[in-house]
């Protein structure tokens, strides 16, 4: 009998910057259709921009409790708020950041915008989804929207591998989620988390949960890109163009690993924390040794910061190990910070062209501070942060995950993951080497953007500044996670 | 935040205000970098005149934290500052090295701002590490000083700047980052992150084994591996020093005063605020451990410092022997040893400090570390050569300089513990005496063989200027020792009496504070 489903009633206000976003995308669809030229792919693509801004300022202004929609499939509670304002703002950011590219790859069309505000779309249902189909649906939409975005340069090769390889290996992790959700709902005759923990806190885990928390993991492990499901990442990373790129290393990262801990939570906690512990732990573990490990031989900077993505995605699983308050707060704020360090670095990954050509080596940033000291200031503190350096922003990430897994006793975790912040270390501060301490190579094209010069600095300045009270991020978080508090 | 709190906050803060003010300004044309040199003058000059101030106003007999700030901060956190009579030592130490740092980088050319920022900031997150009562704070500080080092090292360095650099890095980063871990077990274990509490925090030690693997005190002595594994490699011990002479040798030479005079100090400083207070238990089972590390390091590195043809090298090498005083004497857990051990660092930061620096005076001129280079400089330049003999005479740990008084207090301390220690230790003060008058002789004496140096100038004014301070201080605590014991000594005591509390050591190695500094004083006096 389900008999606890909450609010079994539309309550459409609860979802209403999804509905803005869904219903925009498609009048914007209809505006490129009906103005096919360079002109009218620039106006969706600010619209795009605008839309997204405005579904933001509707994700942080919609305060309240926690509601349900949907018939109870849908949540909006401080957790998917807090990712949604990030998804929002950032996914904005990186539209107009990726213009200049687009433009000049002669890829600015108008289903571009519209496919990044329908993936952003898919996120935010993914953050919100407090049920396995709604959960299968917002990452479907997500995952085909961003399929289609790594092929985007029709005409290469790489581009185009590029896409159908995350299309393959996609395609089998979403298999494997609905293989052990078909599990999950044969152990407890439902899909939605409230009803799911219940049944699980009534009695004795079973194999058959046991199996489908394994598979559910192994999917959902596969789309934040954690060891041993990792493997499309550098390529995917390196073949897509720079902008989609920069795009799946930020909003996707931060919708998948809130999705996770809305499945591990609200779905398997609190009752099943010890046997998905195990499995968190070991994705923790290994994600942060084969992403620091692997980093170091790179060459295009692109794929480092593939390999960066995992590493990363690896310290935040620690935090999500320990399965407490403290341990969804400190996911929120490691993805947070780790969003907002991604941005900076891509900011100008985006602007390195030489005679109009893009560069992604390692090698074209030697000497920089002497060509651009700015740039190379603002990437030399990103990259001491991204090795989780003290007073940076990346240290006080790792700070409250490290305490997170400190709380719930997973000393040995903590061991490797002190090993591996060494290790990575290593390659970020090859990267500051390489910028700071190497003669000069050729510049750039140009001056840069001033857009890209505002995103940089400014994601630089946020790393410096965090360290006065956090600047609200923090206590955001700590609040959003109150609904995790036993 | 109290008047006397603010104070304290202004000279913390002071340097990185000049220094991100260097930041802004940019070093390029001539006129410029003459100012960014005079502003950074002038910034630490004052920051010393402040520390001074702040000395004046100390209270040497109250053994509790003075010029205490707490305001709360990020993730339950307080922001909380303070100095005690251990720590006030090393602030005045830091801010009165740091004029004569710069002053010895005026002839430097490649980016002058960013290279006088990047020592200013390191003042700031230096003198953070000796006041911070927070030990996420504590750890901030500490950890944030490997950044502008790095870039220290690895621009403005000799020809394996980058290899040093890194190296230096990791294996700090390696050490440090096991003791966060311990700082957040500590945290979450006693609710607190405050330094003044956790002091008198008992942590539990009953035994237990880890992979079949028997601790004597349970957890205090995981937690204690893991601060040791950070203040090890700081400070260095051996077998962690490797990256020292590295460093050393690639460093500017500004940047290895600031490495040997300070740097070196937050291991021994960390030793003594963390360890010993708040694992006693741990320390008590492990001394034994850390005196065999220590008479490994004096004798051993001693030896390596014999064959060693580049000068810094030499030096650095040294200053691991000297530093083993440091750990021994620190781990006796007797007012001796650890008094001892506080004015050996004290006393090695002028005298290390002052040897980069005249290692710098004759490299500026020749551009060689190289031992066979030189020979026969007292023809040539009998300043330098007399002060160069005076700091090799301070480093042997010839009485009537500080260099003496440390090392004499350590062995004594050792003696009272362990005579077979104390009887290896003084080995290493015969050998230290091999090393460092060999050095004096075939840089100093002899006739002069490279005809590059028949034309070698003396010391200008500047660089006399920057000796004479360093020179008046180790002959004033050589002969005046208690003027620097009294300040520390009640602190100290006040630790150790915690210490054989916990331990339930036998009263006869507690001497009373005015014991030992009248007996050291009258030793001192010899």
């Amino acid at each position: 009998m389900l008999t606890t489903s909450p609010t079994p009633v539309l309550n459409l206000a609860a979802a209403a910057p999804e509905l803005l976003l869904a219903i925009g995308a498609l009048a914007l669809l209809m505006v490129g259709v009906f103005r096919q030229n360079q002109a009218g792919a620039l106006l969706v693509h600010w619209l795009t921009v605008g839309l997204l801004t405005l579904a933001g300022i509707a994700a942080f202004l919609g305060g309240g409790d926690t509601q349900y929609a949907f018939g109870g499939v849908f949540v909006s509670d401080g957790v998917s708020r807090f990712a949604k304002v990030f998804i929002f703002f950032g996914t904005a950011i990186i539209l107009i950041l990726s213009r200049q590219y687009m433009q000049r790859a002669k890829l600015l069309i108008f289903e571009f915008p519209v496919l990044v505000a329908l993936a952003a779309l898919g996120m935010a249902m993914m953050v919100s989804s407090a049920d396995l189909i709604a959960l299968y649906m917002g990452l479907e939409l997500q995952s085909l929207s961003l399929y289609v975005l790594a092929s985007f340069r029709r005409d290469s090769v790489r581009s185009t591998e590029a896409g159908l390889k995350y299309f393959v290996l996609g395609a089998l992790s979403s298999g494997l989620l609905l293989f052990g959700a078909s599990f999950v709902y044969g152990a407890t005759v439902s899909t939605e988390f409230v009803v799911i923990a219940e049944r699980i806190a009534e009695g004795e885990p079973n194999v058959g949960l046991v199996i489908g928390l394994a598979f559910v993991l192994a999917g959902l492990a596969f789309k934040i890109s954690a060891a041993p499901f990792h493997m499309w990442t550098p390529d995917v990373y390196e073949g897509a163009p720079t902008p989609i790129t920069a795009f799946m290393a930020t909003a996707p990262k931060m919708a998948a690993a809130v999705l996770m801990v809305r499945v591990l939570y609200d779905g398997f906690g609190p009752t099943m924390v010890p046997e998905w512990q195990q499995i968190v732990s070991f994705l923790a573990a290994a994600s942060m040794l084969v992403g620091s490990i692997a980093a170091i031989g790179q060459t295009d900077i692109k794929r480092l910061m593939a390999y960066s993505s995992i590493g990363h995605m690896g310290f935040a699983l620690v935090g999500m190990a320990a399965g407490t308050e403290a341990g969804a707060t400190s996911v929120l704020v490691y993805l947070a910070i780790y969003m907002t360090m991604n941005l900076g670095v891509f900011a100008y990954i985006l602007t390195m062209r030489r005679n109009d050509v893009a560069m992604t080596k390692i090698s074209d940033l030697s000497g920089l501070w002497q060509r651009d000291g700015f740039s190379a200031l603002c990437l030399t503190v990103l990259m001491f942060s991204l090795a989780g350096i003290p007073p940076l922003a990346g240290f006080w990430a790792k700070w409250y995950t490290f305490g997170a897994a400190v709380e719930a006793g997973l000393i040995w975790l903590l061991v490797i993951a002190t090993v591996a912040a060494v290790i990575s270390a290593f390659y970020y501060l090859r990267l500051v080497k390489i910028m700071v301490f190497d003669e000069a190579a050729e510049g750039f094209d140009g001056p840069m953007g001033g857009e890209f010069r505002a995103v940089l600095g400014l994601s630089a300045a946020v790393m410096i500044l965090f360290v006065i009270g956090g600047l609200g991020v923090t206590e955001m978080a700590a609040d959003a996670a109150t609904i995790y508090a036993r | 935040m109290t008047s006397e709190g603010f104070l304290l906050n202004l000279i913390l803060w002071l340097p990185l205000f000049g220094g991100l003010v260097l930041l802004w300004m940019g070093g390029g044309r001539e006129a410029e970098r003459l100012a960014a040199r005079r502003w950074s003058l002038a910034i630490t000059v004052i920051t010393f005149l402040l520390s001074v101030v702040l000395f004046l106003g100390f209270d040497p007999t109250d053994t509790g934290f003075q010029f205490v700030t707490d305001v709360d901060w990020l993730g339950g956190l307080s922001y909380k500052l303070g100095v005690d009579g251990i720590s006030i030592l090393f602030v005045l130490l830091t801010t009165g090295i740091m004029p004569l740092v710069i002053l010895a980088s005026w002839d430097v050319d490649k980016r002058v701002a960013q290279y006088l920022a990047a020592f200013l900031i390191l003042e700031t997150l230096m003198i953070g590490v000796f006041v911070a009562l927070d030990l996420f704070l504590f750890y901030l500080f500490f950890e944030a000083g490997l950044i502008p080092m790095f870039i220290i090292i690895g621009v403005w360095g000799g020809g394996r700047r980058v290899y040093a650099s890194f190296k230096f890095f990791l294996y700090t980063l390696l050490g440090s980052i096991l003791m966060l871990i311990a700082m957040l077990w500590m945290a979450n274990y006693a609710g607190t992150t405050d330094i003044a509490f956790l002091l008198t925090h008992e942590f539990p030690s009953e035994p237990f084994e880890v992979l079949g693997i028997e601790l004597g005190a349970g957890v205090q002595t995981l937690l204690w591996f893991a601060f040791f594994a950070s203040f090890a490699v700081k400070m260095p011990m051996w077998p962690v020093h490797t990256w020292l002479p590295d460093a050393h040798v690639e460093a500017p030479t500004a940047g290895s005063v600031v490495l040997a005079a300070i740097l070196l100090k937050l291991g021994g400083y960390g030793f003594i605020r963390f360890n010993l207070p708040m694992f006693p238990i741990a320390s008590d089972q492990l001394a034994n451990f850390v005196f065999a590390l220590s008479v490994i390091a004096i004798v051993y590195t001693s030896l390596v410092a014999l064959m060693q043809e580049d000068i810094k090298k030499l030096i650095a090498y040294s200053s691991v022997a000297h530093m083993g005083f440091v750990t021994m004497g620190i781990f006796t857990a007797t007012q001796q040893g650890v008094d001892g051990a506080i004015y050996q660092m004290i006393s090695h930061g002028f005298i290390s400090g002052a040897l980069f620096l005249s290692v710098g005076v004759i490299y500026d001129r020749m551009h060689t570390r190289e031992i066979a280079a030189y020979g026969g400089l007292v023809t040539r330049m009998p300043i330098y050569a007399t002060v160069f003999l005076l700091f090799t005479m301070a480093n042997v740990g010839l009485p009537g300089t500080s260099g003496f008084v440390g090392e004499f207090m350590t062995m004594m301390g050792a003696f009272k513990v362990n005579t077979f220690i104390a009887f290896v230790a003084a080995t290493g003060v015969i050998l230290s005496a091999g090393y460092a008058l060999w050095l004096y002789r075939r840089v100093v004496f002899g006739t002069i063989t490279n005809p590059a140096l028949e034309t070698i100038e003396d010391m200008t004014t500047r660089e006399i200027v920057i000796m004479a301070p360093l020179i008046a201080a180790t002959l004033y605590f050589g002969i005046n020792a208690s003027a620097m014991l009294d300040v520390f000594s009640p602190a100290v005591a006040d630790l150790l009496e915690n210490y054989h509390a916990a331990v339930g050591a036998p009263e006869s190695l507690l001497i009373q504070p005015g014991d030992a500094a009248a007996s050291t004083a009258a030793s001192a006096a010899h």
